[in-house]
């Protein structure tokens, strides 16, 4: 089962990825619309190329970076709450790229974008590492995401309404809840460095992460440093949130649903979890992406309200099984 | 109290005889006379502020802040509410009734039939096929032949491509559906400080082979004679 569990999830993502490339707007058969990506040079081809690819490649990244860094936060505060939508990463991520574009610093050099984003994101991880504290409580964890977050999501609204430019009030929509739409090449090149660095420091974490649930002193005992592993849970987590939050906005609870659908599948071994949350991660993603094109194509719903509509129940529910931890 | 009231007020009105005009009457992406006229201070569209400076008269637009407008009304102003200029005609009467508003009826006249002249000595050119041009601004935002930018293309002598793809006043076209659609001209406008998303749409690399053309900024927001230089330079971009 476990086994079979990777390259299932991978087949899944390479089905949501084509699927991603051929529903949008323009009607075009399945074959029709792949060789268009290929070799068409008609406008076909130019909106498979430029608007569909960028879309589904952006989909599957961020996917696995929010899949990624939730697996990753949950496993090192042994904690199901832990997701970085809900503890205020993204939120600070977005305020990170909101802050760069108004200032105009991305526009004269597109890397300080994601760069920003992670920033303000590893300044939120390190934040909600310290209160939580390394046992990682549910009450405190949570409060401290909610201050996070509020004080993220107000600064956020606040630089976007003192903007000169009219248009950016209205687009808190799109920073607190994220869009894949009409995203382009660029936003791939600038976000992909990032979040490979942060993948390649997560995945890392396996063998600690699997220590850890034995205990933080059996973990050391183990030659496990919870101290290094600290420090590239909060630059990892901030790479991946900063990059995916920076290109397309705060999408939440990828990283909360993932690990909770796949934890029993892989025998809640959280160095397993990594890489199957990765790829649930780039499934579900790629999915809800598929899905706001496909139920109002004439309006641009962001694919937060879809997450959240999937991830707002599991939410409760968890919260209502760990009430007894907590109370 | 409204960006086309404004202009045609600064057009018609004596010196000394206006108080002052909205910030928006201002904004060199809006208004086709953010520069005319610097005496006159402007002001935020605020009742409170408008209040404040006394006047004997608001020109407001029909769809200017109505909860501000309601509330001038109740404190005892004399408020007229002029509605959007609709078509190229209406830019003559507009301006014949501002020029009644202020008791300028000689000087509009005189701007009116002017325009009416122009207007008139405008000759479509008579191209085919016609070239398909859109608008196409921030967030996508087009304009449907209904709309005084679709009216100025019909004169350039453009097919509005809003219009095959179904818009009558104005609307959203999804970038996949322009790009599908292939037209000869794009115009868009020109860009706030700051940024945005919305504008950062007309950056998107799939744009890239579509022809651009500008219209001079303000220029076809408002019914005002300024609409002329508007259907002139779009003549002239015609590929």
């Amino acid at each position: 089962m476990t086994r079979l569990l990777l390259p299932a999830l991978a087949l899944l993502v390479a089905l949501l990825f084509v699927a991603s490339l051929t529903i949008g707007y323009t009607p075009a058969g399945l074959g029709e619309s792949l060789a268009a990506l290929g070799t068409g040079d008609g406008p076909l081809g130019l909106v498979m190329r430029e608007i569909r690819l960028p879309r589904a490649l952006l989909g599957v990244m961020i996917g696995l970076s929010l899949g990624l860094a939730g697996a990753a936060m949950q496993g090192y505060l042994r904690n199901p709450l832990a997701e970085p939508g809900i503890v205020g990463i993204s939120s600070a991520a977005a305020l990170g790229a909101v802050l760069s574009i108004q200032l105009g610093l991305s526009a004269a050099f597109p890397l300080i974008l994601p760069a920003a984003a992670l920033g303000f994101a590893a300044l939120a991880v390190g934040l909600v590492l310290m209160l939580a504290g390394p046992r990682g409580g549910s009450i405190t964890l949570i409060l401290a995401g909610i201050a996070v977050s509020a004080l993220a999501g107000a600064l956020t609204s606040l630089v976007l309404n003192l903007s000169p430019n009219p248009y950016a009030t209205y687009e808190i929509v799109f920073w607190m809840l994220g869009s894949l739409s009409d995203r382009s090449f660029t936003h791939v090149w600038i976000a992909l460095p990032f979040m490979v660095v942060g993948w390649g420091l997560l995945l890392t974490l396996g063998r600690g992460l699997d220590a850890l649930t034995l205990g933080e002193d059996a973990a050391e005992a183990m030659g496990v440093s919870p101290r290094r592993m600290r420090l590239l849970l909060v630059l990892g987590t901030a790479a991946c949130v900063g990059a995916a939050t920076a290109v397309a906005g705060a999408i939440g609870f990828v990283g909360l649903v993932v690990p909770h659908l796949l934890r029993r599948a892989v025998g809640a071994r959280p160095s397993a979890l990594l890489p199957a949350s990765a790829l649930g991660g780039a499934a579900l993603v790629l999915a809800a992406d598929v899905a706001v094109r496909l139920v109002v194509p004439d309006r641009d719903l962001k694919l937060g309200v879809v997450m959240a509509l999937i991830g707002a129940p599991l939410f409760l529910h968890l919260i209502r099984r760990t009430r007894g931890e907590v109370l | 109290m409204n960006l086309c009231t404004d202009q045609l007020a600064m057009l018609v009105a004596a010196p000394g005889q206006l108080v002052a005009v909205s910030e928006l009457g201002r904004d060199p992406h809006l208004s086709a006379m953010a520069e005319a006229r610097p005496e006159i201070p402007t002001h935020g569209s605020q009742a409170e502020e408008i209040f404040a400076l006394r006047p004997d008269l608001v020109i407001a637009g029909s769809f200017t802040a109505r909860p501000a407008v309601e509330m001038l009304k109740r404190l005892g102003l004399r408020v007229v509410d002029m509605p959007p200029e609709q078509t190229l005609d209406d830019v003559a009467a507009h301006l014949r009734e501002m020029g009644r508003l202020l008791g300028q009826e000689s000087r509009a006249e005189e701007l009116a039939s002017r325009f009416e002249s122009d207007l008139a000595a405008l000759t479509v050119p008579a191209a085919t096929p016609r070239p398909q041009a859109v608008v196409y601004g921030p967030n996508g935002y087009s304009a449907g032949p209904n709309s005084l930018a679709g009216q100025v293309l019909e004169l350039a002598g453009y097919d509005n491509l809003a219009a095959k793809l179904g818009l009558s006043w104005g609307g959203q076209i999804p970038l996949e559906r322009l790009i599908m659609a292939e037209p000869d001209l794009m115009i868009t406008g020109g860009r706030y400080a700051g940024g945005s998303r919305s504008e950062a749409l007309l950056d998107h690399p799939a744009l890239s082979a579509i022809p651009r053309a500008r219209v001079p900024e303000g220029s076809w927001s408002c019914g005002t004679p300024y609409i002329l230089g508007a259907i002139r330079a779009l003549s002239e971009a015609r590929p």
